[in-house]
This record gives C-alpha cells, structure tokens and sequence, in this order.
C-alpha cells in the first residue's frame, strides 16, 4: 500500500495528458491543417455558405420548437410527483444516447410515407421526406432531450418556498410559471438551450436518412461537409465547413459553462 | 506485485494489438476497399478465395478514394468507375487499375406502385426522383444518362430531383422505404435488393458504359495476395460470384 503513493499520481497525470492531447489534437488540426487563407475562400463557396444558412435557420426552428413545448413539460415533470415520472423521464432521455442511425430508422418508422402515422401526415397536406420540415423533425427529436433534462434539473432546484409565496400573493399557476419559475431558472433553461442547439447543429445521420440531401432544402452543413469530402481536393472545403461548426460549438459550449457557472456541472435533480 | 500485473496488462493490450502488425505467417488478412454496389459480388467471392482472409469495407467509391488519398492503405481498391483508380495511380498511390466488370444503369421504383412505368414518367411534374451525388459513379452515370436527353425532358426530370444520396446503396433505400417514385442505380442494386423494388430498364441509347475499375494499392506488405485477389477477378472465383451477382463482362 505504501508503495502505491509515489507512482500513482505520476499515472494520473499521464492519463490525463494522454486524454487532453488525444481529444484536442483533432480539433485543432481542423483549423493548423490547411492555410487560413484556403480556408476562408472554401467558405466563400456557394454551396458552403447555402448549407450553414441552412443549418443556421433549421437549428433556430428546432430550437423554438424545443423551448415552447419543453419549458412547460419540463416544468410540470420537475413539480410534479405522479406514478410512472421515472419511465417519463426516462423515455424522453431515450433519444440522446441512440445512435443517429437508428433514429433515422426510427423517424421513418414513424413519419416516413410507410410509417405508422405516415398516412396521417400525408393526408393532412404535410410533407417531410425531402422537405426542409423533414429536417426541422430530425433536429427536434435528436436535440429536445438535452433541454427538456436541463429544464428538469433547473425547475427541480428552485426554492419551493418563492413559488409557494408567488401563489399566496394571488398569482395563479401559469402566472407563476412565466414570472417566477422561468426567471430564475432561466441559467440551467439556457445551458439547456445551448447544449440543444449544438447538438442540432452537429446533426448528421438522421437528417440524411429521414429528409435526404439536396442542396439548399435538406443539405446542412454537417451533410455538405460529407458531401464535399468526396469529391478530388474536397478536403480543404470539408475542413473549412468543420471548422465553423467547431467554433460554434464551442461558442456554445463556453456559453453553457458562462451563463449556467458550476450548477450545470454538479448534475442535481435527475 | 503490482509492477507484474502492470507489466502483464501491458503485454495484453500488445498482444490484442498484433494481429494488425503482423499477418505474413499464419493467416494473412487482405483488406479490400470496394464500391457498394460490389457488396454481395464481394461478399461471395471472399468466402471462395482461400487465399487469406479478406476484410472488406463498401462504401461509396469516391469516399474510398477520398480515403485513400489521406492515407489510407487497403490493399485493393475496387471501383464503380474507372475514372478514381486512374487518378489514383496519375498520384502514384496504386498499381496500375484493371477494368473487371460492367453493369447496367436502370430506373429503380417500389415493387406495389404504378405511378412510374417509363422514363416519360419520371419526367411528370410531382415525380419525386432520387439521384446520386455528381461525385459518386451512380450519380456521374445518371447526369450521363440525362445529358442524352432533349433538353426540355432533362430540365423536367431534373426538377423532379428531391434528393442527392452519398452512394448507391441509399439511393435505393430511398424507393424502398416509399420516399422516392424512382431512382437511378444499378441493375445489380435491384437484385441484390430482393422484394420491394423493380427495374425499369433504359432504353440502349441511353445507357452509358459502366465500368468498374480495381486496382493494387502501393506500398504494401503483401502485394502478391492482393494481385491473387485482382486475377481472380478477371479469371476465376471472383468473375463466378460477379456473374452470379448479375454484373456483365468489362465493357
């Protein structure tokens, strides 16, 4: 035992430089690996900058979609005590650790023109399959699950007291909700939002498998990025699409650990 | 003690990492980079060749190429074109390619519908079409296909195009799930495909020469098996499984 504690902390140090260089190596050799020159001029590309518009507009839909209906269900699992919570919240995680491939599967299953409710949405005029829609759908399912369990934990750590005292001053419940509730939940909601956003925007599989790839309607960025990569001296624009979806993620990231500070790292309520 | 068991653990993540480094002496393993449409042909023809044991990853031949050329070395190429292997030994990183196989482009619909039975079909408005890539084979052969039309019928068909798939496996997969009226793949595709989907064929004038490439990938441990591999292809148990698959003698 004693003469554990000399080398023990000397493999510790080594595992977590190991850990440091093998996961930012790569993020780093997207943007040292070509000039910064080639790389802003792969960007002035047309179908570079139509895919991140596209990206841009169908996170920002998913992401509206995601806050209106996950702020109140997220509320109401966080207050609530009812029988079945658990496999609630445990059904609506689901999605963040399937893979990309078999939520692709899984939205055609349902959505697509043979799936279970597809003769529904047809005959209500909508279309998704290689549609812009389609897309929005596959960000929404893929991303809503990192907001609704932020929102969970956010509501579930308020003062029950302040809510309580809302209601004795005459406040009804969605009056609480929008004036109390959300405000001071409001830096767990955007860590949420954060976190949501940039897994939408990193989307790939089940956007390419529900709503297929066409330039300007279904191609995101994260699809023109394999698209390009295929075609003879692609990689330079490949890297250079990676490379902003990179940086906004990571502006994200920072903006998680900003606004949220460490209450966003200590994972209380679920 | 604990150095020992240090040391041994050391040794078992070594040994779980050799069979990478060395395969000359027992059992050889060759690594065959390969077109998706290959995928069933290949799949036969390794279980045939005896010579060492094949691992092989499909995929769409301009990524495997792609691949290729940021370093990757599998010991065969194998494409649905002849035009990347060319390139690919232009840059130095293969052998010469040989041209071993050829194969038909067809309109691919789902088996149960009737909304398309012709190419005229395919160019009515609300036809939803599905294509390849330009950079894939499968979508370089389309645009070949559609550059023989008059203009106006190649303007309409175009127009019909919803989407834009990686390679030609999910071309397909677009028709057979519902998605898509029609698609343009390869007459093996359907084959392979089972139940679900049909080929319409093309008519001659329309059919652009389809011929697939394969070449030796350079700087190798072991290029004999690989060579092996690539006669077979041409003569031998490799030409039996491509026949079998439905593909037809290089054009």
């Amino acid at each position: 035992m004693r003469a554990a504690r000399p080398w023990f902390p000397a493999i510790a140090f080594v595992a977590l430089a190991v850990a440091l260089a093998f996961l930012v190596i790569p993020v780093v050799a997207v943007f040292t690996n070509t000039g910064p020159g080639e790389l802003v001029s792969a960007l002035g590309e047309h179908g570079a900058r139509e895919a991140l518009w596209l990206s841009l507009r169908t996170s920002l839909a998913a992401v509206a979609v995601i806050v209106l209906v996950g702020t109140p269900a997220a509320y109401l699992l966080a207050n609530r005590a009812f029988r079945g919570r658990a496999l609630v919240l445990t059904l609506i995680e689901l999605p963040l650790v399937m893979p990309p491939a078999a939520a692709g599967i899984a939205l055609l299953a349902a959505f697509g023109p043979n799936g279970i409710l597809g003769g529904a949405i047809h005959d209500a005029g909508i279309e998704l399959v290689f549609e812009t829609a389609g897309v929005i759908v596959a960000l929404v399912f893929v991303a809503a699950p990192f907001y609704l369990r932020a929102g969970v934990a956010a509501f579930a750590a308020l003062d029950a007291s302040s809510l309580e005292a809302s209601r004795t001053l005459g406040a009804g419940p969605g009056r609480t909700f929008l004036r109390v509730a959300i405000p001071e939940a409001s830096g767990g909601l955007a860590a949420g939002l954060a976190l949501a956003w940039g897994r939408a925007l990193g989307e790939f599989g089940a956007t390419l498998m529900f709503a297929g790839s066409f330039p300007g309607v279904t191609r995101t960025a994260s699809l023109e990025i394999f698209a390009t990569f295929n075609t003879p001296n692609g990689f330079t624009a490949a890297l250079a699409l990676s490379g902003v979806l990179v940086a906004v993620s990571g502006a994200l990231l920072l903006t998680v650990k900003l606004v949220s500070g460490e209450r966003a790292l200590e994972g209380r309520g679920i | 003690v604990r150095r020992t068991s240090l040391s041994a653990g050391a040794a078992i993540a070594i040994s779980a990492l050799a069979p990478t480094g060395c395969g000359s002496d027992s059992q050889a393993t060759l690594t065959v980079s390969a077109a998706a449409s290959l995928q069933s042909a290949f799949t036969d023809y390794a279980d045939h060749f005896g010579a060492a044991e094949v691992r092989q990853s499909f995929a769409a031949s301009d990524q495997l190429a792609a691949q290729i050329r940021q370093g990757a070395r599998p010991d065969v190429f194998a494409s649905a074109d002849t035009a990347l292997p060319d390139q690919l030994h232009h840059a130095g990183l293969t052998g010469r390619p040989r041209t071993f196989a050829g194969n038909r482009l067809v309109i691919a619909v789902p088996t149960g519908s009737e909304k398309v039975r012709s190419l005229a079909d395919v160019e009515r408005p609300g036809t939803a079409v599905v294509v390849g890539e330009p950079a894939v084979p499968v979508g370089a052969y389309t645009r070949q296909v559609l550059g023989r039309l008059p203009a106006a019928k190649r303007r309409a068909i175009v127009a019909n195009i919803r989407s834009q798939e990686p390679d030609t496996t999910s071309v397909l997969a677009k028709v057979a799930e519902g998605a898509a009226d029609a698609a343009f793949v390869y007459a093996t595709d359907v084959e392979a495909a089972g139940g679900g989907v049909r080929a319409i064929r093309l008519p001659a004038s329309l059919q652009p020469t389809v011929a697939y490439g394969v070449a030796v990938v350079r700087g190798l441990e072991h290029p004999g098996l690989a060579r092996r591999f690539v006669a077979g292809l041409i003569h031998g148990a490799g030409e039996r499984a491509l026949r079998r698959a439905g593909f037809l003698p290089p054009p």
